[in-house]
């Protein structure tokens, strides 16, 4: 037990930290993933547009309306959670705010990566390295929401 | 619902006020992608809901296909929208019916 509480790669501290166990080629594969969200997101396919969901579905005058207010919006927050992860990424330990930037770019990366997979509930898919990143960024969120819904 | 200075209506005002009145409904959307924990999560912070009732949220989320997470006035509607949307769940706004 004890050993497996020291091996998870997210944990708060008493300080109200959260420290990072992970290994230098956990880190080089998360390195990547900001810099690979922002060249997608110059990009315009479906797995991009699940990053900016329509909020009226059945009316097209005010889903311009919301689009025009709010995408530039959306995208800039996008892009600073991105940062965030990016500057930290050699971290021993975040802050929350971090913590939950990285949590943002974990997710962000997950949707885009989940979409162009075609991904089902219920489905592991196949062994192929796709799969194994996205299952692998999968259990890392897990223990992300862990460390901050634990409070 | 903004004020602003009277102006000529040119529809049926009764039927306008009604409408207008409706309050917004925000339902999440199932997906394959969201983790069952980050949307109760999410659910938590943004709303500051109870574990309990964002768990019973996310729940209903993953086996109705769908819940209302909020309600009220268009621009909170709309906020709320906004930021479930930054959070990456698939959110859309309508007015009760």
């Amino acid at each position: 037990m004890r050993s497996w509480v020291l091996r998870r790669p997210v944990r708060r501290s008493r300080s109200g930290r959260y420290q990072l166990h992970l290994s230098s080629d956990e880190r080089q594969l998360l390195r990547s993933l900001p810099e690979q969200l922002n060249a997608v997101l110059l990009e315009d396919d479906a797995s991009v547009r699940r990053l900016f969901p329509p909020a009226y579905a059945d009316d097209p005058e005010r889903e311009a309306e919301y689009q025009g207010l709010m995408r530039e919006d959306l995208l800039s927050r996008r892009r600073a959670a991105h940062e965030i992860m990016a500057r930290t990424i050699d971290a021993s330990d975040l802050d929350a705010e971090e913590l939950n930037a990285w949590l943002a770019t974990l997710n962000d990366f997950r949707l885009v990566l989940g979409t162009r997979l075609d991904v089902r509930e219920d489905d592991m898919g196949d062994d192929t390295p796709a799969y194994a990143l996205y299952h692998y960024l999968t259990y890392l969120e897990e223990v992300v929401v862990e460390a901050l819904a634990g409070g | 619902m903004t004020t602003t200075a009277p102006v000529e209506v040119e529809e049926p005002i009764a039927d306008e006020f009604v409408k207008q009145d409706l309050p917004w409904i925000v339902i999440v959307w199932n997906d394959p992608i969201n983790l069952m924990s980050y949307v109760t999560f999410v659910f938590q912070k943004l709303f500051g809901y109870t574990k309990e009732k964002a768990t019973k949220l996310m729940l209903d989320v993953h086996y109705k296909g769908k819940a209302v997470v909020s309600s009220g006035p268009r621009e909170k509607a709309e906020l709320d929208v906004f930021r479930l949307h930054e959070h990456g769940l698939w959110a859309t706004m309508q007015q009760d019916a």
